[in-house]
């Protein structure tokens, strides 16, 4: 599996990160040595197995569908960086 | 003076009035001054900690009935919650972020009267091996300051190993407790998946990520893990199975069955004297009576891949909710759009390992790759797990060391993250499966640090983990 340029740039914006030159330059070989080491895992014969989706052992964790308190709206603002009385405040999403 | 030595002892010693948990604090609060250097904690929380052993020795001395840690003091790892104190994964991106409650394991032992005294250094969201990778700087190993404490739990280790509290909470991921306990000279346990409650614990990768327990008695972790475990309504995955009395059982005359795997023992990358001192112990077990023998497992150089491909994807999708807008660092550029905030937010946030690990979880789990990649890695953790039970079908335990190698030396291997990665070799095997696995300083090397002996157990047998643990220390 060969990383190129373009391959970066496509997970970069897929992770919502961004690298300047410098920084893309040591991504890109970090994944290319990072992807070969796991292409270990080809060497496997897996034929019959099934993937394993779940850890826990436990099934059908079900509870009443009550209403409880959880966090106030004050509370849920306390941490954020921008906010007005009621709202999370983002950069303008609607263009004229 | 006051001297800790076991939460029995303490509490012997409070009942007789020999100690107060003041004194206890107050020492401690001191060894943490003298020893800032080390950097093993973030925040301390000096008048708190004084308060609640005044109110704590006023409460004993009226009669009342003590609670199970009354008194004890404790440290937590900078991704546990505690409501009203400040927790960030040691990430510039929940830099100033305040828990708005506290974790269920954190509650539990505050339930029964235990002081937190402080939160503690370790590599960004849990990512990494020598607790370098930290937004606070890296933290010492006390006994050689050139080396590394391990990680990612290295604050955690290096409070128990310094004396600076009595027990400490971590979390493993993938050895983040175990290996730091080696390189650290004490006690690690990492409890079953699913045994302790993740409420309240920054996620790093779901289905791998487990609270453990820093110690310097069997005993000591084991009432710890007692208190914490069991099911919790705030975590559908944390189990229901009943929380045996681990701390009053820990005794027992039980000849044990032991797998160990040549494999790991004859490995490249292993410190032959690692090898000789776990060999020799082999041996010493065999003369008391257990059954020792050698099973073979094929599987060794497949599970740091595996682990890498499946703990990176769940790394990449948890830590999406790090956008710089609910909580957490906001880029300061005015005027940007939407997805380019984001991703400046992100971008300055993050360190370098975390954007690493999230740009190789976001390839394995994108369109195209993922069948090669993130199923391919599922289907070999199945396949480990299938040839583990396999051996717990004959054994009551697998030996393996907890790393290849003593502490290193600081940034000996921060350049080159598949060297970093394969320290890993011996730790993830128990997350991958989900198994309880505990490391402890049984040796000591001849450049004069410690190392362990991990053993592993089958799920939910926590039970014989720390009674052969008991054994094996004494």
């Amino acid at each position: 599996m060969e990383v190129n340029d373009e391959m970066v740039d496509k997970l970069a914006h897929l992770s919502r990160l961004k690298f300047d030159d410098t920084e893309k330059a040591e991504i890109k070989n970090d994944l290319q040595q990072m992807i070969a080491f796991v292409e270990k895992l080809n060497e496997l014969n897996l034929d019959g197995i099934e993937p394993l989706l779940h850890m826990s052992p436990e099934i059908n964790v079900l509870r009443e569908d009550e209403i409880k308190g959880s966090i106030s709206r004050e509370e849920a603002l306390k941490n954020a960086p921008l906010h007005n009385e009621q709202f999370f405040m983002v950069p303008k999403v609607i263009k004229k | 003076m006051f001297e800790f030595s076991s939460i029995e002892q303490y509490h012997a010693q409070l009942l007789k009035g020999s100690t107060t948990c003041l004194q206890a604090v107050e020492h401690y609060l001191q060894g943490i001054e003298a020893t800032k250097h080390l950097n093993a904690f973030i925040e301390i929380y000096a008048d708190e900690a004084i308060h609640q052993a005044k109110e704590l020795d006023a409460k004993r001395k009226s009669g009342k009935q003590p609670g199970k840690l009354h008194g004890v003091v404790v440290g937590l790892k900078d991704v546990i919650c505690y409501k009203g104190h400040k927790v960030s994964a040691a990430s510039a991106i929940l830099n100033n972020f305040t828990s708005l409650y506290s974790a269920t394991a954190v509650e539990r032992l505050i339930a029964e009267e235990a002081i937190i005294i402080g939160n503690l250094n370790c590599d960004e969201f849990a990512m990494g091996s020598t607790n370098e990778n930290s937004a606070y700087g890296k933290v010492l190993n006390a006994l050689d300051e050139t080396r590394v404490p391990g990680g990612s739990s290295g604050g955690s280790a290096v409070a128990v190993q310094a004396n600076l509290c009595m027990v400490s909470l971590g979390s493993d991921t993938g050895g983040s407790v175990r290996q730091p306990a080696d390189f650290c000279g004490i006690i690690g346990l990492k409890p079953t998946y699913g045994r302790i409650s993740r409420y309240g614990l920054i996620a790093y990768a779901s289905s791998f990520d487990q609270i453990g327990i820093f110690g310097n008695t069997v005993a000591d972790v084991s009432l710890l893990l007692e208190i914490m475990a069991g099911a919790d309504e705030f975590d559908s995955t944390v189990s229901k199975h009943e929380v045996p009395a681990y701390s009053k059982q820990l005794k027992t005359s039980k000849k044990f069955r032991f797998a160990y795997f040549n494999e790991a023992l004859n490995h490249s990358g292993i410190d032959k004297e690692i090898a000789e001192a776990i060999k020799k112990r082999i041996d010493e077990l065999k003369n008391e009576g257990h059954t020792v023998q050698a099973v073979e497992f094929d599987l060794l150089d497949y599970i740091v891949p595996a682990y890498y491909v499946l703990t990176t994807a769940e790394a990449s999708s948890n830590l999406s909710r790090f956008d710089g807008v609910k909580y957490g660092y906001r880029t300061k550029h005015p005027g940007v759009e939407l997805t380019e905030f984001y991703k400046q937010s992100r971008s300055a946030g993050f360190g370098k390992e975390v954007k690493r690990r999230i740009m190789l979880g976001t390839f394995v789990l994108s369109a195209g790759y993922f069948d090669a990649y993130f199923t391919r890695a599922q289907k070999v953790r199945q396949l480990l797990k299938d040839k583990t039970e396999l051996v717990f079908s004959q054994f009551d335990f697998i030996l393996l060391p907890t790393s290849p190698v003593t502490a290193f030396k600081a940034v000996e291997k921060m350049g080159d993250p598949i060297a970093m990665y394969l320290a890993d070799i011996y730790t993830v095997m128990a997350n991958l499966v989900g198994i309880p696995a505990i490391s402890l300083p049984l040796f000591s090397h001849s450049n004069g640090m410690p190392f362990g002996l991990q053993v592993m157990a089958n799920a939910f047998d926590e039970v014989s983990l720390l009674q052969v643990s008991d054994t094996l220390m004494t």
